[in-house]
This record gives C-alpha cells, sequence and structure tokens, in this order.
C-alpha cells in the first residue's frame, strides 16, 4: 500500500500543470473552446495517456491538473473515446424519451458518444437537427445547443462499455472537479492575503479563515476520495469500484460547488463580478455535477 | 500510488486474525461503563493479552518492548482488532499512545525502565493532567505552580478533564515552573504518583451519566525532581515531540465502527433527504479511510502532508453527520441509551472538542498550511 503520488506521478502532475500554466492562461481560457485546444492537448497526449500505458491515477492526476486551470471542452469524452472514434468527441446520457438533448460544444464535435444502459453509439454532427442554440448558456465556456429529439446513432459498443464509459467518465469528472476546488482555496486564499480591511488583511479575521480552511478541507477529502477510487478503477480487486466511484462524484462535486461559492464569499463585491474567474468556477461546477451522474443520484447508488 | 497491501502485510493480517479468533472467546463479556474496577480489570487484562502474543506497543521501538510495526501493520492491527470488536485500548490510552512515547523520546533510562515495561504488560494506569480550568484551547496559560524546595517540586493549583484520572496510577503533569517567563516558556513537565499526599481527585459526571474525567486538586503536592522529564522549563516541547509519534493512525479504530454503524443505517433509511444523507456520509467515510491512508503513507515517508492537520475536523463533521442521521431515523427509539447507536451519538459529541476543538483546527489549518497571519492581539 503506498497511497501517494510516485515520482513519476510527481513529474507528471508538474508537467500537466506547466502546460496549463504556460498555454492555458485566463485570458486563453476565458476565449473559449476551440480545435486549437484539442490539438494541443492531444500533441501533449492527454487523450491518450491510456494507450501510452498510464493507469487511470495517471489520467486522473492529469484531470485534476486540466480543472484546476478550467481547460475548456469536452475533455473528458475526448478521452474516453480515443482509440474508438478519432477527432474532437462530445457525448451524454440519452435522455429519457419526450426529453429534449442539451449538446455541449455542439459546434466544435466531430462526433457525439450517447450513453444509455444498453451501450454507446455514436451520432455524426451532420445528423443532429440543429436544434436552438442557448443564446446565454450558463456556463460561458461551455456552448450549449437544446435538441428535441437525438438521432439513434450507430452502436459502437454493449453495455459493458457503457458502465466502463460510465465509471471512468465519473472518475475524471470528479478529478477536474477537485481540481477546480483546490484553484477554489488558492485563488480565495490569494485574495485574503491582499485584501486588507480594517488595516489588516482579511485573511487574519477568524470568520474568513475558518471558512477558508473548511475549504481546504473539503478540496483534500475529495482528492483523497478521487485518487482511491481511480486507483480502484487501476486495481479492482483493492476495493468496490462502484462504491469509489460514486463516493468520489459526490464528494467532488460538492467541492466543486461549496468552495467556488465559498471562493465568491471571500471576494466580496469582486466575487459578483464577471471579471474575477470565480464565477467561471462555480457555473462549471453546476454543469459539470449534472453530468455522469448528479451527486444525488451516487449518494443513493451509495446506500443501495 | 495504489492501496494493494504487501505480502507481508497480508501475513501479518492472516495472523493477527487467526490469534484473534482463538484470543476473543476467552473474554469475559464487557464490564458496564461505570463498573470502574471492572473496567480497569477488562481493559488491562486485554493488555497482558496483546503483550504475550506480541502486538504491545505496535509503534514503540523494539529496544523498549515495542513492535516497531511499520505504520501500514499498525493501521492493519486498528482495522483488524476493531473490526472483531475486540477490547479498545482504554484505560491503557494515555499510557500506551501518549506517556510511553514521551518516556521514550525524553526520559531518563531510570524513567524508562520504571515505566515503559509495565506500561506495556497494563501493570500500570496513566492519565492526563494538562487541561486547567482557565487554560483549556490556550493550554500554554496554565497556571498550577511548581515551586523547587530541595529535591522535590512542591505543586499547587487544579487540573481539569483528566480523563481516567480516578483510576489512574500516574499522570502526565504540566506545571508553571517560571511564572516570569514567557507562557510557553516557564511550562515542566513532570511524572506523578496519583496517590501523592495532597491530592484530590474528584469525578465530574458527564453528560453519558457516568465519569470518565476527573478535577485533581493540588495541595501543597510533593514531586520528587527526578521525576521531571526533559529540562526544566522546557515541558511545552515535550508536550509536543509527543505528537511526532502520531503516524495517521489516531481514528481508525473510530473509523471502522463509524463505518459499521452507517452500514447497519441502509437498511433502516426510507425517505429520500435520509437516504440522500446516508449516501453522504459513507461517501465522506470512505474517503477518510482512504485520507488515513495517504496520511499513514505519507507518515512512513518521513514527510506528513496537509491531510495530517486536516483529518480530525474533517473526521468531526462526518461523525456528527452519522450521528444526526441516527437519531433521525431511530426515531422515538432514540429514547433508550441502552441502544448502542444512541450512546455512540451522545459519546460523539466530544469528538469537535477534545484535544483541540474545530475552531483551533481551523486555526491551525488557516495558519499554518494556508499561510494566513494571526488574528491580533493576543498571539
Ligand atoms: C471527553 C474529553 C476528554 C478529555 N480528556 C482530557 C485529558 O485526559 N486530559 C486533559 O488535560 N484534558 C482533557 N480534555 C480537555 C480538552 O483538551 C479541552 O476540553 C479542550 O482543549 C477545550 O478546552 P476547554 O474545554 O477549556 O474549552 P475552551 O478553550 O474554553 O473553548 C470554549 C469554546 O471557545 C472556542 N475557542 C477557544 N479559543 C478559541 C480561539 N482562539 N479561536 C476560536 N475559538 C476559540 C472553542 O473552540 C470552544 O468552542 C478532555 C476533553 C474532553 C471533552
Amino acid at each position: 500500500m503506498n497511497f501517494d503520488l510516485s515520482e513519476d506521478q510527481r513529474a507528471l502532475q508538474e508537467g500537466i500543470r506547466r502546460l496549463c500554466e504556460g498555454r492555458f492562461d485566463m485570458t486563453r481560457v476565458r476565449s473559449g473552446f476551440d480545435t486549437s485546444v484539442w490539438t494541443e492537448l492531444a500533441d501533449t497526449g492527454v487523450f491518450s495517456l491510456r494507450a501510452d500505458g498510464f493507469g487511470w491515477a495517471d489520467v486522473s492526476l492529469t484531470f485534476q491538473e486540466l480543472g484546476r486551470a478550467l481547460v475548456p471542452g469536452p475533455l473528458v469524452w475526448s478521452h474516453l473515446a480515443h482509440g474508438v472514434v478519432d477527432g474532437v468527441v462530445g457525448g451524454l446520457e440519452r435522455p429519457r424519451r419526450g426529453e429534449p438533448a442539451i449538446v455541449e460544444h455542439p459546434g466544435d464535435l466531430d462526433a457525439l458518444a450517447v450513453i444509455d444502459d444498453a451501450g454507446v453509439a455514436l451520432v455524426r454532427p451532420a445528423d443532429l437537427d440543429p436544434g436552438a442554440p442557448l443564446t446565454w448558456p450558463l456556463d460561458p465556456l461551455t456552448p450549449m445547443q437544446r435538441i428535441a429529439e437525438l438521432p439513434a446513432g450507430e452502436p459502437i459498443g454493449d453495455a459493458r462499455l457503457a458502465t466502463a464509459w460510465r465509471q471512468a467518465g465519473a472518475v475524471l469528472t470528479a478529478a477536474y472537479e477537485v481540481g477546480m476546488a483546490q484553484a477554489c482555496v488558492e485563488r480565495a486564499t490569494a485574495y485574503a492575503l491582499e485584501r486588507e480591511q480594517f488595516g489588516r488583511p482579511i485573511g487574519s479575521f477568524q470568520a474568513v479563515k475558518h471558512l477558508l480552511a473548511d475549504l481546504a478541507v473539503r478540496a483534500e477529502v475529495a482528492r483523497a476520495a478521487v485518487d482511491a477510487a481511480a486507483c480502484t478503477l487501476d486495481d479492482p480487486e483493492t476495493g468496490d469500484v462502484r462504491r469509489a466511484v460514486s463516493g468520489a462524484k459526490v464528494l467532488a462535486g460538492e467541492a466543486a460547488l461549496g468552495n467556488a461559492k465559498g471562493a465568491l464569499q471571500v471576494y466580496g463585491g469582486m466575487g459578483f463580478t464577471w471579471e474575477v474567474d470565480v464565477h467561471l468556477y462555480l457555473k462549471r461546477a453546476w454543469v459539470l455535477n449534472t453530468a455522469f451522474g448528479a451527486p444525488a443520484a451516487h449518494a443513493d447508488a451509495l446506500v443501495s | 500510488m495504489d492501496l494493494r497491501l504487501s505480502d507481508s502485510d497480508e501475513a501479518f493480517r492472516a495472523e493477527l486474525r487467526a490469534w484473534l479468533t482463538r484470543a476473543l472467546p476467552e473474554l469475559d463479556s464487557p464490564p458496564a461503563r461505570d463498573d470502574w474496577p471492572a473496567r480497569v480489570r477488562y481493559d488491562t487484562d486485554w493488555q497482558r493479552r496483546l503483550f504475550d502474543a506480541g502486538y504491545a506497543g505496535m509503534s514503540w521501538p523494539t529496544e523498549y518492548g515495542g513492535r516497531d510495526a511499520s505504520p501500514t501493520e499498525q493501521l492493519l492491527f486498528l482495522e483488524e482488532t476493531t473490526q472483531a470488536q475486540a477490547p479498545y485500548v482504554g484505560v491503557n490510552f494515555v499510557g500506551n499512545l501518549h506517556a510511553g512515547p514521551t518516556l521514550i523520546a525524553e526520559g531518563t533510562d531510570e524513567q524508562k525502565a520504571a515505566h515503559l515495561p509495565r506500561i506495556l504488560r497494563g501493570d500500570e494506569v496513566w492519565c492526563q493532567c494538562f487541561s486547567e480550568p482557565g487554560a483549556g484551547s490556550d493550554l500554554a496559560g496554565l497556571r498550577a505552580r511548581a515551586v523547587r524546595d530541595g529535591d522535590d517540586y512542591v505543586v499547587n493549583g487544579q487540573k481539569i478533564w483528566c480523563s481516567f484520572g480516578h483510576v489512574g496510577e500516574f499522570g502526565e503533569l504540566l506545571v508553571r515552573t517560571d511564572p516570569d517567563a514567557s507562557k510557553h516558556r516557564g511550562i515542566s513537565w513532570l511524572i506523578l504518583a496519583m496517590d501523592s499526599a495532597g491530592i484530590e481527585v474528584r469525578p465530574i459526571e458527564t453528560l453519558l451519566g457516568s465519569s470518565e474525567f476527573s478535577e485533581v486538586f493540588f495541595d501543597e503536592v510533593r514531586v520528587p525532581v527526578v521525576n521531571r522529564v526533559g529540562a526544566e522549563n522546557d515541558g511545552w516541547r515535550v508536550t509536543n515531540v509527543t505528537l511526532s509519534f502520531e503516524r495517521g493512525t489516531a481514528f481508525v479504530g473510530e473509523m471502522v465502527d463509524a463505518r459499521r454503524l452507517a452500514d447497519e443505517l441502509r437498511p433502516l433509511v426510507h425517505d429520500a433527504t435520509d437516504r440522500h444523507e446516508l449516501g453522504h456520509v459513507l461517501a465522506q467515510l470512505d474517503a477518510l479511510w482512504a485520507l488515513t491512508m495517504r496520511n499513514v503513507t505519507q507518515a512512513s515517508h518521513g514527510t506528513p502532508g496537509p491531510g495530517a492537520l486536516m483529518f480530525k475536523l474533517a473526521y468531526s463533521e462526518a461523525r456528527d453527520r452519522l450521528g444526526e442521521l441516527s437519531m433521525r431515523v431511530l426515531g422515538r427509539d432514540a429514547f433508550d441509551v441502552h441502544d448502542y447507536r444512541v450512546e455512540e451519538r451522545l459519546r460523539t459529541l466530544s469528538i469537535p472538542i477534545a484535544a483541540g476543538t474545530s475552531q483551533i483546527q481551523r486555526n491551525i489549518i488557516g495558519e499554518r498550511l494556508l499561510g494566513l497571519p494571526k488574528e491580533k492581539s493576543w498571539e
């Protein structure tokens, strides 16, 4: 048992962090996803990590860093689909009959993966009815389109693949969320050290200090859950995959949302502006909480 | 990064399980909470059995009779013994986990020889006399005074919340030996024989209705200078040295119990709110188990990470949620404290208070981990 990053994993984490700092600063991130983002990540090997011999624990660390930097795009789906479908792949759970589908990044996809209990199907963007783009999407960095009826698509895998993608997708989404939660701790802490009121840094006030301590703990506990889930995917005998995956998704979702809101409070009036990045973390947290199973559904699954 | 046990860890676990299967049926049923003579007999008898089987002092160095087990083995030991519902460390807590390690690190050869073997065998019960009515969170503000008189210190003052104070034979005693020095500088650490003349121990009734801790009054109590551990006025450092023995396993037994309780609630939750809450609590307990493995791994590499300072706060909150959920789920069945789930709800109310309150934990996390400034004026 060695539940800490190995030397190689530290190097990987460091490498991805540097990549994000160098190429995906907030100016770039705020300009949204396009194929150049995908190509740069693909060239670095982000989507092919598994094919290149890395484990889920490594992929999870990578996604933690991408989340910390809030790199936009259908990154989790593109990772899952690597080796099965080429190009920019988005995806979603097939909505219940009669409910509209909301497709993310509709203008940038080469393919759309659709999961249901029977398996995974692939829909070509050309076969989608044009639908109605959301003109005011909740998350400005995740453009969306409402589509009345999703085509059946071409099956590419059975129920086993659907389960595998659901589990790995939940873990990678949770990893991304943990990175977001950590970024909120770092940003809010930096602001609390710099911003002064009553003649001293606001981080010296216990009300603020204790709030930040809670954010830090929430991120760290969720990170342990995510790392454990990724390790369990790598070596299923060491635990209960379903339980580990659901636990990670519950806690990481809560951490991303709770920490963005906590950070917003620490920033005061600045937190309510478009200029400060916190709202982007908060809005993404709401979006990701619906992906690969909402926390409430995973909490339910843990009890049954 | 992995969660797989090594072959030698698996072998350790198998051997321990086999021993527990033989040893546990030989025990009498556990005594009532308020039958202290029986509790002392029961807990120290178990300690003796652990000693005879080579499981006493898991974390202690072998030269002092310990097993010098790896942190993973310590974790497995606590996990397995709790899962098998073996007796808790009970009255042996302070001796095994606090006083013993302090003597190992800072005691003289005579002090070690006098106490360590007896602690390991269950022959000696210890208690901790640190807190005072005026010095709880602000422990370094303690005022119990020790004045040198020849080969003795003469101690006057009062201690409070001394767990096992009414059954302990020895106490870890913190006293002020230099009232003029700054508050952390004038403290000394003494070995106190609890039967010394001038000591009065008054048990305090807890909200469980039993007496787990006591007030201790000192009236001209003579403590030989040879019982001082570490240098005079260096007691604050001595106290903190012990903490470095903590390998991240402090709450393992607690967590095994909490998970068992949470699992037992599964069939009892029916409405959606309670199900979601239980799911959350299960997720938190699993995550805290993972965090424990991380802390244990990092401790064994000699590089404690942030999780070590965060654990108690996070566990306090998860355990409180579990406690509230069990009360809600039990409904009117919760009115009988004989139900151990109700007793547990009451007992665990102390977790966010004892050994550093949750507010103090947040100060520590904010200041030591996040680097936020101290609040002015009082530090
Ligand atoms: C079950 C149990 C067993 C114990 N066993 C022992 C033992 O064996 N030996 C021993 O010596 N002691 C023991 N203690 C004492 C324990 O360590 C103290 O109770 C604890 O440190 C808190 O001190 P206090 O009770 O004086 O509370 P106080 O320090 O008076 O705190 C009261 C409230 O004020 C808050 N507060 C205080 N200071 C600050 C601050 N700076 N910032 C923010 N909030 C603050 C606290 O968080 C708390 O909410 C035990 C306590 C319990 C409950």
